[in-house]
C-alpha cells in the first residue's frame, strides 16, 4: 500500500519507522473501509422492495459485513459504498422480498 | 479466589504422585482460570485431574470439554484474549493437530501454558516416551522447556506462567516430560503453601494483557491481513527478538522461585561435572537425568566425563553452549530422543549443535547420537558404553565400529543381528 493510499481511504493507521516502535501484535480499532471502498468487489446488487419488506431486521442481523443500517420500524438501508453482494441477505429474507441485480459498468 | 473450597488447612506437604498429577496440582496452584481439555494416552490423567479440581471445586476454573486438539488451543486463544490464565496438556499425535492453533498462540503473544507427556509419533502406533512431537513442533514460537523429574514438573508450571506472562516476553510455554517413565511414574512431589505460590506467582492483571484484550465495549480485530509493504516482517522478528531476550526473565525466575521455594534449577541446561571434563555428552529429559549414573560410574574409574542437559532448547542456549565449547572439552556426544530424518545427523538437536560448533574454529569432535525411539529402554550401563565410544573418539580418534553407526551417527539398539 503506498502512503497515498492512506490518505485516499481516509485510513487512520500508525507508520512505523523501526521496529523497536512496534507494539506485540498488530490490532485494528473498528473503522468503516479499513482495507477501501469495498463496494466495487459488487457483481450482483442487493435491493430491497420497501413496499413488501416487513421491516424485521433479519437481513441486518445476518450480514457478514455489518453494511445493512436497521432502524425499529424503519426498512433497512444497504451501504452500497461497503456491500459486496454476497447475497446472504437475499437468502434469508423471510419475505423473499431481496433480489440481486446484476452491476453493469 | 474467594469461591475456592478450603479442603485442607494452608501447609506445605509431600504428596506421592505420578508426573502427570504433577503437571495438574502446578496448574491447580497456579490458579489456571480456564482448562479446554480433550484426551490422548500418556497425557489423560492431567486434564483428568483437572476435571476433579474443578469439580470439587478446589480450583474456581472453566473446564471446557471439546472435540479435538486444534479445538482445544482455539478455545484457549479466546480464553487467554480476555486475559484469563488458560492451561491445557496434550501428546503426540494431539500436539500435531494443534500445530496450526499454536503459531495462532504464539504470533497472538499469548501466555498459555501446556504440558506435554511425549510419545513417539505413529505409524506405527507408539505411546512410549520419545520427544518427536515436541521436537517437530520446535519453531512455532512457544518456549520449550524440558522437565526430567516429578518435582520439576510441578515447579515448572509455576515458573512458566512467571516467564511467559512477562510484559517482554508474552509467549507460550510448553513443559515437557517423557510419556508413561515419567507420566505414569509416582513420586514424592513437595507442594508448596498456596499463599506462598501466590505471593510468588500473582494472578495476571485484571483489564487483562495490555497488547491484546478482548473487551466488547471496546471492539477490536486482532490478526487482520498485512500487505508485504507492512510489517510482518517486523512482527515476525519481534516473536524471535522476545524469545531470545526471555533468556534474562528465566534466569531471574529460577533465582526468584530458589529464593521462594528453596529449590535451584541453575538455568536454560544443567551442567554435571563438566567442568574440567574431556568428554561432554548433551542430552535431555529424563535420559539426561539417568547420564549422571553413568557419569558418576566412569569418574569412579578416573575418566574426565560429564553431561550437560538442555533444560530449554526455545530459546536455544547458544551461550552456554559456546561456553562449554570454550572450555577444553575434547569430544562431544549429542544424543537425541526424537528424529529428523534427512537432517544432517537424523537428530534435530545435534543438528543444532553442530551447527554452532562449526562457528568458530574449534577442534571438538561430536558423535550424534539416537536413543529411546519409541520408549526403547536405555540403561546406564549403554550410556555407560557410549562414553567410552566418546573417549575412543578422543584418545585414537576412531569412531565407532559396529553395525549401529550410520551416516555418521550412532543409533543406540539398532538391531543389527549381532
Amino acid at each position: 500500500m503506498k502512503k497515498d493510499d492512506n490518505k485516499s481511504s481516509n485510513i487512520t493507521c500508525p507508520i512505523y519507522k523501526s521496529w523497536r516502535e512496534l507494539p506485540h501484535i498488530p490490532v485494528s480499532k473498528g473503522q468503516k473501509g479499513s482495507i477501501g471502498e469495498t463496494g466495487d468487489w459488487r457483481t450482483f446488487r442487493p435491493e430491497i422492495d420497501k413496499k413488501k419488506c416487513n421491516k424485521c431486521g433479519i437481513c441486518y442481523v445476518y450480514c457478514p459485513d455489518g453494511v445493512i443500517v436497521f432502524k425499529e420500524g424503519s426498512v433497512p438501508e444497504i451501504d452500497y459504498t461497503y456491500c459486496k453482494g454476497c447475497g446472504i441477505c437475499k437468502v434469508k429474507c423471510p419475505k423473499k422480498v431481496i433480489e440481486m441485480i446484476q452491476e453493469r459498468e | 479466589m474467594s469461591k475456592m473450597k478450603k479442603t485442607q488447612t494452608d501447609k506445605e506437604k509431600t504428596i506421592i504422585m505420578s508426573g502427570n498429577y504433577a503437571a495438574a496440582w502446578g496448574a491447580k496452584c497456579a490458579r489456571v482460570k480456564v482448562v479446554s481439555a480433550y484426551p490422548i494416552t500418556p497425557q489423560t490423567t492431567v486434564v483428568e485431574k483437572m476435571a476433579e479440581f474443578v469439580d470439587t471445586k478446589e480450583l474456581d476454573a472453566n473446564y471446557i470439554k471439546v472435540e479435538s486438539e486444534h479445538s482445544v488451543m482455539s478455545s484457549l486463544v479466546g480464553s487467554s484474549m480476555t486475559g484469563a490464565r488458560s492451561f491445557t496438556a496434550t501428546s503426540g499425535q494431539g500436539l500435531l493437530y494443534m500445530t496450526e492453533m499454536l503459531h495462532w498462540v504464539s504470533s497472538s503473544r499469548l501466555p498459555i501454558v501446556t504440558t506435554i507427556a511425549s510419545r513417539g509419533i505413529a505409524p506405527p502406533w507408539n505411546i512410549w516416551a520419545e520427544y518427536t512431537d515436541i521436537l517437530s513442533i520446535r519453531d512455532c514460537g512457544w518456549i520449550i522447556q524440558f522437565a526430567s523429574t516429578h518435582q520439576e514438573i510441578f515447579d515448572s508450571v509455576l515458573m512458566s506462567y512467571k516467564i511467559a506472562e512477562n510484559e517482554d516476553v508474552m509467549l507460550p510455554y510448553f513443559i515437557v516430560y517423557g510419556g508413561f517413565t515419567q507420566s505414569h511414574t509416582s513420586k514424592p512431589v513437595r507442594i508448596p503453601r498456596q499463599t506462598d505460590v501466590d505471593n510468588f506467582l500473582p494472578a495476571p492483571p485484571e483489564k487483562g494483557w495490555s497488547h491484546l484484550n478482548l473487551d466488547p465495549e471496546n471492539p477490536i480485530t486482532h490478526g487482520n491481513l498485512l500487505m508485504p509493504q507492512q510489517e510482518y516482517l517486523d512482527f515476525r522478528f519481534l516473536i524471535h527478538d522476545s524469545m531470545m531476550k526471555s533468556k534474562k526473565t528465566i534466569h531471574r525466575t529460577i533465582k526468584e522461585f530458589k529464593k521462594s521455594f528453596g529449590r535451584d534449577y541453575k538455568g536454560l541446561v544443567e551442567k554435571y561435572r563438566c567442568d574440567d571434563a574431556d568428554v561432554v555428552m548433551i542430552s535431555y529429559g529424563a535420559l539426561a537425568e539417568q547420564n549422571k549414573n553413568a557419569v558418576d560410574t566412569l569418574r569412579e574409574k578416573g575418566r574426565k566425563v560429564g553431561s550437560f542437559k538442555l533444560r530449554y532448547i526455545r530459546p536455544f542456549p547458544t551461550e552456554e553452549l559456546m561456553e562449554l565449547f570454550d572450555s577444553g572439552v575434547k569430544v562431544i556426544g549429542v544424543a537425541d530422543q526424537g528424529t529428523a530424518f534427512g537432517s544432517p545427523t537424523g537428530g534435530p538437536i545435534s543438528t543444532e549443535v553442530m551447527s554452532l560448533l562449526g562457528s568458530g574454529k574449534r577442534k571438538i569432535k561430536v558423535l550424534p547420537i539416537i536413543w529411546g525411539l519409541g520408549g526403547r529402554n536405555v540403561t546406564v550401563d549403554e550410556q555407560i558404553n557410549l562414553y567410552k565410544h566418546l573417549l575412543r573418539l578422543k584418545n585414537k580418534n576412531e569412531y565407532p565400529v559396529d553395525d549401529a553407526f550410520q551416516q555418521g551417527t550412532y543409533w543406540l539398539g539398532l538391531k543389527t543381528g549381532a
